[in-house]
This record gives C-alpha cells, structure tokens and sequence, in this order.
C-alpha cells in the first residue's frame, strides 16, 4: 500500500507540471490556433532567471517573481515580433516559427546563462513529509498547488470574466470577434503573457525539484504537449487532467512495469485515447468547415 | 507547362549533381553533397504527404531509423546484404505505416501531429533501449554496402567521398521523378483535392481513408530509404536517426524550402544541410542564427524559399 | 584511397614550404546538445590550453591552433564535422567525441585518413581492439564497475542494486557492470533505469527498496539524473551504500544534489576531484591543481574530471608533437604510442602497441562525499 501511495506522490508530483505546462499550451491555442512548441523555453527561463536573480543576491519571492515578469514580457515580445507578422500563414509554418524561437530562446540562454545545471533552495526545505509509508517533498505540494490554482484561476477567468469571453470568442471565430468590438490583437498578446508566466511558474516551482539547465525546455513541451492533446487541446481541464495523468502512467509503470518503457505506456496510452476519441479526453467536437 | 514543370525540375537536378563538383574547393564537400541528397530524399516523401495531401508528420524518423537499422541488423542477424536489407526497411515502414496509418490518419492537424510524434518516440525508445539487438544509445556498425568496391572492379574508381556523393545524388534524382510522376498522375491530383478541402474531395467520391494511408506509406518508404542510405554512408548509426529532433528537422527542411514542390523542399534540404556548415563561424551563437534564420524565413518568405524566390524573379506574373 | 593519395600531396607541399607557421588541430565536441554538460568544460579546457600555450612560444617554435566544432553529441554531424577538419581544415590531428556514438563515427573517418584521434569519451569498444590511429585518455566503465566493486566486495556486501540512465553513458556503463559483476561474487538483485530528462525517479527506488536483502546501490549516469536519483534516495530514506558513477565527478553535484542527500555518496574519481588534499608527493598533485586553478580562474565554474579528459589529451598531443619533433600525423601517432608515464590529471598515462588507453585501475580513487565535500577513501 505504502508502494502505491510513494508511486502515485512521485506520478502527481511530475504530472503537476506537465500539468503546469499543458494549460499554457492551452491558452495561445486557444487565442490563435498555434501550438506553441517554444513552451518548454518559457519553463527553463523560469527556473534560470529565478536562478540567476537569486545567486545575484535577489530574495528567492524577488527572484521568482522577477523571472515571470520577464518571461511573460518575452512572451509577448514573441507574439508581436514572430506570431503577429506571421498572421494567416499556414499551421505549420507557424509551428516552424514557435521551433524557431525555441532554439533562438536556447540559444540565448546557453550563452546568457551557460550549460551548467542548476537548482535553488526548496521553498519550504527538505525534509519530506511522511504519509502512511510514503513521503513527498514539501516542493512537490507547491507544485501541485501551483498547477491546481492556475487552472481554478483559469477556469474563473475564462467563464467569469469579460476578458477570459473575449479570450473564448476569438478562438472561435476571430473575425466575429471583431465584429463585435473585440481587440483581437490585445487578446493576442495577453494570451502569451499569460502563457509564458505560467509556463515561468512551472519552472519556479519545479526547478527545486527537477534542476534546470539550458536545454530542459524540450522534454517538458514534448510531454506538456502530449498531456494537452490527451486531453483535448484547448481545453483547460483537459490540459490538467492530462497532464496528471501522463505523470501518473509514468510513475505506475515505472513501478509495476518496466522503468525503461514508462514513456513509452504514457505514449501508448495516448494513441489509444485518440483511436476511440480523435479530440482527447475533453476536446470540442468540431466539425469540418466546407 | 506541367510536363515542362516536370522535366525542368529533373534537368535543374541533374546538372546540379554533376556539375557541382567542379567547383569543390576540397573532398570534405562531397561529404556534404551527399548529406543534403540524404535530407532530400527523406524530404521528398514529406513532400508527398504535407505538399500533396496535407497531413502533417511529428514522427517520419521512425521510419529513418527502422530503415537504417534494417542495414545495421539484417546483414549480421539473416546474413542479408546490406544493398537488400534496404529493400526489406523500406518494406517493413511500408507495412508499418499501412498498419500505424489506418487508426491514426482519421485524427486530423495537430492530434495527427501527436500520434505521429508518439509513434516516433516509441521507435526511437525501442532502439535505444533494446540493447541486446540495436546495442544501444551509443550505436552499432553498419556493414560495407560493396558497391564501391564493384565499381572499381569494373574501372569506375571513386573515393568514398565522391562514390556516396553520385550514388545518393542518383537515388534522389529517382526519387524526386517517381515523385513528379506521381504529382501528374490520377492519384496525385486526387491527394491534391484532398489537400484543398477533405469534405469536398469526399462529396466527389474520393476515397479519402485510402488516399491519405498511401500517401503516408509512400513517404514512410522515403523515409526508410533515406534512414539507410545515412546509415550505409556513415557506416553507423545510433538511435539519434529516429529521435524527435530529426522528424522535426525533416518537416522544417521542407517547408522552408517550399513543401509545395520537390525542387523547393530539395532547396530546403540543401539549405538547413549546409547552414550548420556555414554558421560554424557564429561559434556559439550559431542557435540564435539558426532560429532567427527559420523565424525570418516564415514570416517574409511564407511559401518557402524556392516559391518565393522565384515569384520575386518573376515579378509579377503570377 | 585517392583522399590519402590527395593528402599525402598536400602533406608534402606542406614539408617543402620549410617554417610552416602553424600547427592545427582539430576538435570536435559535444558543446551543445544532451551531453552539453560534459562538452562545454572539454571545449572551455582545450581553448585555455592553447592560449596557454601560445602565449608561451608554442610548441616546436611553431604556434597551435585550434579549430573546433560542436557536434551536440550526433554521431551524423561528428562525422560531416570530422571529415571537415580533414579535407578542409587540414589538421594534423583531432581531439574528441565527448560521446562514445560521436567518437566511433569521428574514429573511422580518422582511421581512413590515417591521422591521429585522442577520444573524450568511454567505452571499451573505442580502444579495444586497438586501431592504429585511435586514442583514449578517460577510464574505460568497465574499469568504473570494477573500481566500485572492489570497494562494495571489500566492505563484505554482496548484493546489488543498480539503476542507471538510459543514455549512452548510463546504458554503456550498466552492460559493463552487469558483464564484470560476477568476478567479484556480486549478485545483481534490481536493475532499474531512469530517461536522462527524468524528473522523479522515486517510484524506481521504491522498487529497489522493495527488493529483499539489497546492500548496495549504484547509479549509472551523468548530468542531472544522478543529482535526482541522490535527493530522492535521501527523500525515500534509504540508507543502503551509495555508489555514483565516475559520470558526476565535478562539485556541481554535491551542490544539486544537496550535501545532506550526498553524505556518503562514493565514486571512482580522479586525483582532480581532491587535488588540493592530495598527498604533497602524490605525482599527480602538481598539475591536477595547476589545472583546477587555471580552469576555475578562467571560467569561474567548478572544474571537472570531463575537462580534466580534454585538457590530457591536449597534454598527450603536444608532447607527441614536441617529442616527435613534427607535425606529421605518422610521426605524432606514433610518438603518442611511445608515450611512457606522462603524468595528467586523470592519472599517469603509458602507451603501447597493445595499450591505447594506457590506464590502470590505480588511476581511479575511491572518493566519499563528507560535509559537502569530496575526501579519499582509504
């Protein structure tokens, strides 16, 4: 029992921030149909400037809160210098554009930051918390936090708020949108500020955990990305419950199975959930426009 | 004009291999030619699946790994000649894809992309991991493909260099003509109706399961080919062949090139080939190049190099 | 044969111009890429020593210069890369391969071209059976088991647990431990493994504490798994014998791993690692601080024992050349060859027909981490 329990802390624990990273995969989708492969950058730059501010002399809250704000500003400088000229090009030109800045991104920071790995203090220490057998970092509850309110705060924002409608109708129909008073520009522009906070906050909270280096950015939008589309790309539920669940695959067969083919089950899990349902878990039926 | 289209494409192909050479400063650049003739063949088949019938693939170096460990492998487990073992990857993505297609071609954009990018993944996983037969991360020997050797049995005598730097420069050639033919024929104006708009191909009676799994398989097969050819040049190969990185390099290099045409996404090839080679001057900032160099190109250049290029030298006209 | 034939002639151009002004070698290296953890200090190390170098007259009265690419750890591009150095740069000889799948591509374009290739990278299969032209300063990991056995077999344990990365360090490392496992009695009771890029591996610690009768683990692999793998043991509560691999050997990895977690941890090390407590009449004493100071001066990160790997083989190289009194790639081959107890940081280095490693097992220390930092192991 205590076996499952420590699989299931560590499946929650890395599922938390894929979860993390799958909900700002969600939002620029949804404000303009591009899957922003430059994601997993925006969680490097969150652990590295948190690192960088902090060995600099920065407060740890200073430092982390310095490292959103500059990641979400980088978003947006990404949406107004790379996405908005390239608007109406098709997809995939825009998924080489977000590759484009991911290695541009890497690039940088190689240079800004070096290749060493790095990490910072826990932010509630070390000592693990013993649960029936099992223990957790007192990090891991930070993350799992962190995932669990951006997606309340998200849910909120988007059903409650003017704001999060218009965020919704222009990922409906941005031409409508328009129609109706919306400034899609703006949406657009919030809509990557928020993406690369959040995607910043994954790697704040995560970082204690995982260690950061320049080149981390890819493995957490490859799984970032699979957790949104097992869920329904789009959808903020979906990009949770995914995200977990990827981690929780993880975890489990890396316990009962074979640790060598647990990403292989999450991926497997995957292909499995598009045969019966080709929109994830969660996803809009859409229906093709003739 | 579509067969003048044809035809222009092979000759411009044609004299660029043979002609080529003349101006290599040192053999060091047949080394290249032939990388970028690798690229293009695998590029080619993106061609046929993107260009044509508009599916998009996160996971094509599965296949180039599956082909390229078809040489590593059958040669020493079934005593199978390497130039044959080629044939048999090529065979094993075709099925492979027929049978990987079938469920995962009904996903449309991006959910495609995923599929593809998952299918890629286990491969890569499988070959790295599978240690007893692939020996692993850090890679085994490919056999000699002995075709070198024959031909300087017959009098044809060429350096290693120069020998990989005509043979896959004639495979591509083969393989941008089949494609061309395939551009022009029922098959391919109907993967191009698909490519317009899926319900209206259907409302005309194509079969649009079908068309979209052979698209697939052919570029699968490309794939394959150009996995092979990588692994009997270099003589070895590692899992890296089928990693995410190369699937991603493959769909890059067409589209910048132009994935509308085999010249331009060949174009492409020859561009992100050679671009490494050129940026090594950057020094460290060569990333940065990289990806301001794909920035750049997709938000001025949106139909690819070769397609823009071309209208602007064109004026006009169009 | 024509690339020899076109060599030769430009090798013999090159002799009838008399004061030829410099000698090149070439580098390719891991820089970026999975294994940029490893590249950047080797890449950091070789571009410091030249400098060095050069500002002190060079070697022969000629100057050295450096041209070095980065690879990112493929095996692909380290063979375009290698060919380049060759045809194009026209070096005499190559330093590289941070990775052991990088270093076999670069290895059969240098044995074609007959120069000489000091490798960067660790397995066996590189140095055995011994190619002409193919060199190799880090320990093999087969001499990284043997070194961690012996020290699990003298402290009377018997079973073991391992668990290990699936890159080609970790993998190459695991097969070689399981094959040498049994000359030293040990049973292997858990073999797990863990993707480099991997963010919690309690799940397989678990398991291996799960296991019956487990006395000692070890864990395969570099970078920042190590570093996981060593905070989730303590996380878990483990207190079997800790084993890291020679893969870790920098401070960075008391510093992520976090010195409470790594008390205790040993390793197979080099004498860099302990330089400054080191015996005064240990050989290596000298220039295994000479380097670490110069390093950490230069690039301000701690120095580690993949730099170390670069900066012996730079010293291997010039002392061929210089003993070789020419830049000619037979000559410097076969002056590295004849290479007999040249001391460097990795260890003291002989070279025979028979030996291109020309390492023993008294070159590994056994080094336990305590109060954060690294001490010898009697």
């Amino acid at each position: 029992m205590s076996e499952l329990l420590q699989f299931l802390f560590s499946g929650v624990t890395v599922g938390a921030v894929y979860a993390l990273v799958a909900l700002g995969f969600t939002i620029i989708y949804n404000a303009s149909d591009v899957v922003n492969f430059a994601q997993g950058e925006f969680v490097m730059l969150g652990g590295m400037i948190t690192f960088a501010a902090h060995a600099a002399g920065l407060p740890l809250p200073l430092a982390a809160i310095s490292a959103i704000v500059l990641t979400a500003a980088l978003g947006v400088a990404m949406n107004k210098l790379a996405i908005e000229p390239a608007r109406g090009a098709p997809v995939v030109s825009l998924i080489i554009i977000t590759i484009g800045a991911s290695i541009f991104i890497q690039g940088a920071a190689q240079i800004a930051f070096g290749k060493q790995i790095h990490s910072y203090p826990a932010f509630s220490g070390d000592t693990p918390i013993r649960v029936a057998g099992a223990t957790i970092l007192p990090q891991s509850l930070w993350v799992i936090g962190g995932a669990v309110a951006v997606f309340i705060a998200l849910w909120l924002f988007f059903t409650r708020t003017l704001l999060g409608r218009a965020v919704l109708a222009t990922s409906n129909n941005r031409l409508a949108a328009q129609l109706v008073g919306i400034n899609t520009n703006f949406v657009m522009t919030l809509s990557f500020a928020l993406s690369a906070g959040i995607g910043a906050l994954a790697g704040v909270l995560a970082t204690p955990i995982t260690l950061t280096a320049y080149n981390v950015g890819i493995a957490f939008a490859l799984k970032g990305f699979a957790g949104a589309m097992l869920g329904g790309m789009g959808n903020p539920k979906g990009a949770l419950v995914g995200g977990f669940a990827i981690g929780l695959i993880e975890a489990l067969t890396a316990g009962y199975l074979s640790s060598t083919y647990k990403d292989a089950a999450a991926f497997v899990v995957i292909l499995a959930v598009l045969f019966f349902m080709p929109q994830g878990l969660f996803g809009r039926k859409s229906t093709d426009r003739v | 004009m579509k067969i003048s289209a044809k035809s222009a494409t092979l000759l411009v192909l044609v004299v660029l291999v043979a002609l080529s050479p003349l101006l290599f400063p040192s053999n060091f650049y047949y080394r290249v030619g032939a990388l970028i003739f690798v690229n293009a063949i695998a590029v080619t088949g993106i061609v046929i699946l993107t260009g044509y019938a508009g599916q998009v693939s996160l996971g094509h170096a599965g296949f180039a790994g599956i082909g390229a460990y078809a040489c590593a492998l059958a040669p020493v487990h079934w005593g199978i000649h390497p130039g044959l073992a080629l044939f048999l990857g090529a065979g094993i993505s075709g099925v492979l894809a027929y049978l990987v297609g079938r469920p995962i071609l009904r996903l449309h954009g991006y959910y495609l992309g995923v599929a593809t990018l998952g299918f890629g993944i286990l491969v890569a996983m499988i070959l790295t991991n599978e240690r007893g037969l692939t020996r692993g991360p850090d890679g085994i020997d490919v056999p000699d493909l002995g075709l070198r050797a024959l031909l300087g049995e017959l009098g044809l005598s060429l350096s290693n260099g120069q020998f990989w730097y005509f043979f896959t420069g004639l495979c591509m050639i083969l393989g941008a003509w089949i494609a061309l033919n395939l551009h022009d024929s029922p098959t391919g104006r109907a993967l191009r109706a698909l490519h317009g708009s899926e319900v209206a191909a259907r409302t005309v009676g194509i079969d649009v399961a079908q068309l979209k799994l052979r698209a697939f398989v052919i570029s699968a097969v490309y794939a394959s080919i150009s996995g092979s050819l990588l692994a009997l040049q270099n003589r070895f190969v590692t899992p890296d062949v089928a990693g995410f990185m190369h699937s991603i390099e493959m769909v890059t290099m067409a589209v910048l090139g132009g994935v509308g045409s085999v010249l331009g996404a060949i174009f492409g090839a020859a561009i992100l080939t050679l671009l490494p080679q050129v940026l090594t001057v950057f020094a460290e900032y060569e990333h940065m190049v990289l990806g301001l160099v794909m920035i750049l190109v997709m938000i001025f250049l949106r139909e690819g190099l070769l397609p823009s290029i071309l209208k602007k030298l064109r004026g006009k006209d169009e | 044969m024509k690339t020899t034939t076109a060599l030769a002639t430009l090798m013999m151009l090159g002799l009838t111009t008399p004061a030829l002004a410099e000698i090149r070698i070439g580098a390719s290296i891991s820089a970026t890429g999975p294994a940029a953890f490893l590249g950047d200090p080797q890449v950091k190390t070789l571009e410091m020593l030249v400098e060095e170098l050069n500002a002190n007259g060079g070697i022969n009265g000629e100057t050295l210069r450096l041209i070095h690419y980065d690879d990112g750890g493929d095996p692909n591009k380290a063979r375009t890369f290698a060919t380049r150095l060759i045809e194009d740069d026209e070096v005499v000889a190559i330093i590289g391969g941070t990775t052991t799948g990088a270093t076999m591509s670069i290895l059969s374009v240098a044995e074609d071209a007959e120069i000489p290739f000091i490798s960067l990278a660790g397995a066996i299969e590189i140095i055995d059976p011994v190619r002409p032209f193919t060199f190799k300063t880090p320990h093999t990991d087969r001499m990284a088991c043997q070194k961690i056995f012996e020290d699990i077999q003298a402290r009377g344990f018997s079973n073991v647990a391992m668990i290990s990365g699936t890159d080609g360090f970790g993998a190459s490392m695991q097969a070689q431990c399981k094959e040498v496992i049994g000359d030293y009695g040990l049973t292997l009771v858990a073999d797990e493994s863990y993707n480099p890029t991997d963010a919690d591996m309690t799940a397989q610690l678990t398991k291996i504490r799960n296991t019956a009768d487990v006395e000692a683990l070890v864990n395969p692999g570099f970078g920042q798994g190590p570093a996981i793998v060593t905070r989730n043991y303590a996380q878990l509560g483990l207190d079997i014998p800790f084993y890291q691999s020679h893969g870790v050997a920098s401070n960075g990895f008391i510093e992520l791993a976090g010195a409470d977690a790594a008390e205790g941890v040993r390793l197979p090390g080099t004498a860099l690692l302990v330089a400054d407590i080191l015996p005064d009449d240990d050989p290596q004493k000298e220039i295994a601080l000479a380097y670490k100071t110069a390093f950490e001066d230069k690039t301000g990160t701690p120095v580690s024992t993949f730099g170390g790997y670069a900066h012996d083989a730079f010293l291997i190289l010039t002392d061929a050349i210089g003993r070789a009194g020419s830049a000619e790639p037979q000559a410097i081959r076969d002056a590295i060859e004849a290479t007999e107890g040249l001391v460097g940081t990795t260890g003291t280095y002989t070279f025979s027909p028979e030996d291109h490693l020309g390492l023993d097992l008294s070159a590994f220390r056994m080094l336990e981490i305590r109060n954060g930092t690294w001490t010898l192991v009697e």
